[in-house]
């Protein structure tokens, strides 16, 4: 009985997510005594896939196939199936992605598993009962679950848990074939369009986030986000009122019908803090709220907190960050 | 075409979540309940592509109890021409998903649409086991649907862009924004919608496979350290040695 952990590639790179991943994985098949195997998915490269032994993984499966490059969720869901068959894997654990969550509740009827999203936690397991803390109602509560499938699938919540590192081990990386035909790939896409992401941090990826509201008076005023983030290496947000109008794309929108995200450090600039934009960022390690209403309501979830203006404050963040480096 | 549109009766999202005593169920006591954000998005694009079709037919499901039947009414009311209940509490999102699959199934419809996730269980799974229950592809999440015929073009989400992918009826697509802008009810659809269809009809299926153990709340914050304007770069100190964040 292994543990399979599905990691997620592009570029060649294991995505920052899918080492948090392999990581819990890896203390999960710790847990039972077991090892903990990966599937690779996307742009893989093997070297990178080796290095998986840092995060505890021992074996890597990579299936070369060319058209696995891009996400085609039912040959995904299919190259993991096999897998999780040859490995007789009981417990499978992917990222809490638009690509896990696709694959994963696919994953779970044709294996017949429980599953359970949003995860923020190790296992807990005691004899039968296997239960995980997930995030509910949109970030303001928590659940724990109980899974009773023979078989668990649990997707991990970004930024949730962390990478542990042990320097200088590699997994072994073994060619695998699932045997995917033609017919895998009828939902392929017929294109892929990458957004330009500030400073080149992936928002839902992202450790560090600035982002700004309608407090930012409008797009041309974005430099000053840009230059902090850039300074910081963070990711760049915003609010949903800045995306209603067209200030900043959707995709940087976070909030309850946005983007959920979870990152160590999240600096609100001239958001005020409804509940509804709460909901997307609550989980994060320390958030800092930048505001001159001395009554927003997001000074009252917030860890740290500047009354003031913008426009004045954020050039002395970003000077302040520069002269740390 | 047929269009299936499911939706979740969820807390309004301004609500303050709270539990039983305890702390086994969400307390719904003084709650207004509303349609899923997410899922306006999927109701209002299927009238939509139905009007521009001119034929066709929308029909609305949803999993729950007698108390969900006013916000059926209002999706009625939006434009949809019908509806279902299956007369059951949501168990979990498989439970959901095997309810949604056999109402498919049986009504044959082109179109299953719903949104990305419900703003309460946060699940993000249902799309992909009705696909899977059905045999046929799912495409999650969609932030923008075009008919063409039987054929569907739609944009995915991915991180960090989006992919353009084709498929053919029938297929499910878990809806988000910028699909469309979600419409509210009128006078004369709040009117029609009283003698418009609603079936209610009981749950199948098997007992569910993840059950609620406890909820609980986030601890609570310690309160803001507040940093003076004019001294603002010892932020970045306090960040990086009190926090240790950067």
């Amino acid at each position: 009985m292994s543990v399979l952990v599905v990691v997620e590639c592009a570029d060649g790179e294991v995505k920052k997510s899918s080492l948090e991943v392999a990581s819990y994985g890896a203390q999960v098949a710790a847990q039972l005594g077991t090892t903990a195997t990966a599937i690779a998915v996307g742009h893989a490269n093997e070297a990178n896939l080796a290095k998986l032994g840092e995060q505890g993984i021992t074996k890597v499966l990579f299936d070369a196939e060319p058209r696995l490059k891009d996400f085609v969720n039912n040959a995904y869901t299919k190259l993991i199936a096999t897998a999780a068959e040859q490995e007789q894997a009981k417990i499978i654990v992917l990222a809490n992605s638009n690509i896990g969550a696709a694959v994963g509740s696919r994953l779970s009827v044709r294996l017949k598993a429980s599953l359970a999203t949003n995860v923020v936690e190790l296992p807990k397991i005691a004899g039968d009962q296997f239960t995980v803390k997930r995030g509910a109602f949109s970030g303001k509560a928590f659940s724990d679950v109980v899974l009773s499938g023979d078989r668990k699938i649990i997707a991990v919540k970004k930024n949730s848990t962390e990478a542990k590192h042990d320097a200088g081990k590699t997994a072994e990386v073994v060619s695998f074939a699932a045997q995917l035909s033609d017919a895998d790939f009828a939902d392929a896409p017929t294109q892929v369009i990458m957004q330009d992401q500030a400073g080149g941090v992936l928002l839902p990826e992202a450790a560090l986030v600035v982002s700004g509201g309608r407090g930012m008076k409008g797009p041309e005023n974005w430099g000053l986000i840009e230059d902090l983030a850039k300074a910081l290496g963070a990711g760049t947000a915003c609010s949903k009122p800045v995306s209603d109008v067209d200030w900043r794309p959707h995709h940087e929108h976070v909030g309850q019908t946005g983007i959920t995200i979870s990152p160590n450090l999240y600096i609100a600039c001239g958001i005020s803090g409804a509940i509804q934009h709460l909901a997307g960022v609550n989980s994060s390690k320390v958030i800092v709220v930048i505001n001159k209403d001395p009554e927003a309501p997001f000074f009252k979830a917030a860890d740290y907190g500047i009354v003031g203006d913008v426009f004045d404050i954020l050039p002395k963040l970003t000077a302040a960050v520069k002269a740390l480096n | 075409m047929k269009f299936l549109v499911c939706i979740s009766n969820v807390p309004d999202t301004t609500t303050k979540i709270a539990f039983t005593p305890d702390n086994k169920e969400f307390n719904k006591a003084g709650v207004q309940f509303v349609i899923n954000p997410w899922d306006e998005y999927a109701l209002t694009r299927a009238i939509e592509l139905k009007e521009a079709a001119g034929s066709g037919t929308v029909t609305v499901l949803n999993v729950g109890e007698a108390d969900t039947e006013p916000n059926i009414r209002k999706a009625l009311a939006i434009g949809a021409d019908d509806a279902i209940r299956v007369n059951a509490a949501p168990q979990d999102a498989y439970f959901v998903a095997e309810q949604i699959a056999a109402i498919a199934k049986e009504g044959a419809y082109d179109v299953i649409l719903m949104g990305k996730e419900s703003i309460d269980y946060n699940g993000f799974q249902v799309h992909g086991m009705v696909g899977e229950m059905l045999g046929i592809p799912t495409v999650a999440p969609a932030m923008k649907l075009d008919m063409s015929g039987n054929t569907a073009t739609l944009e995915r989400e991915i991180e960090g862009g989006k992919e353009i992918v084709t498929v053919n009826t029938p297929f499910v697509a878990s809806c988000q924004q910028p699909m469309c802008e979600p419409r509210i009810p009128n006078m004369r659809g709040i009117m029609t919608a009283r003698t418009k269809p609603l079936k209610v009809v009981p749950a199948i299926g098997e007992p569910a496979r993840t059950t609620v153990a406890e909820f609980a709340l986030p601890p609570k914050k310690q309160g803001v350290k507040l940093i003076d304007a004019e001294n603002a770069g010892e932020l970045i100190k306090l960040l990086r040695n009190e926090a240790k964040v950067i």
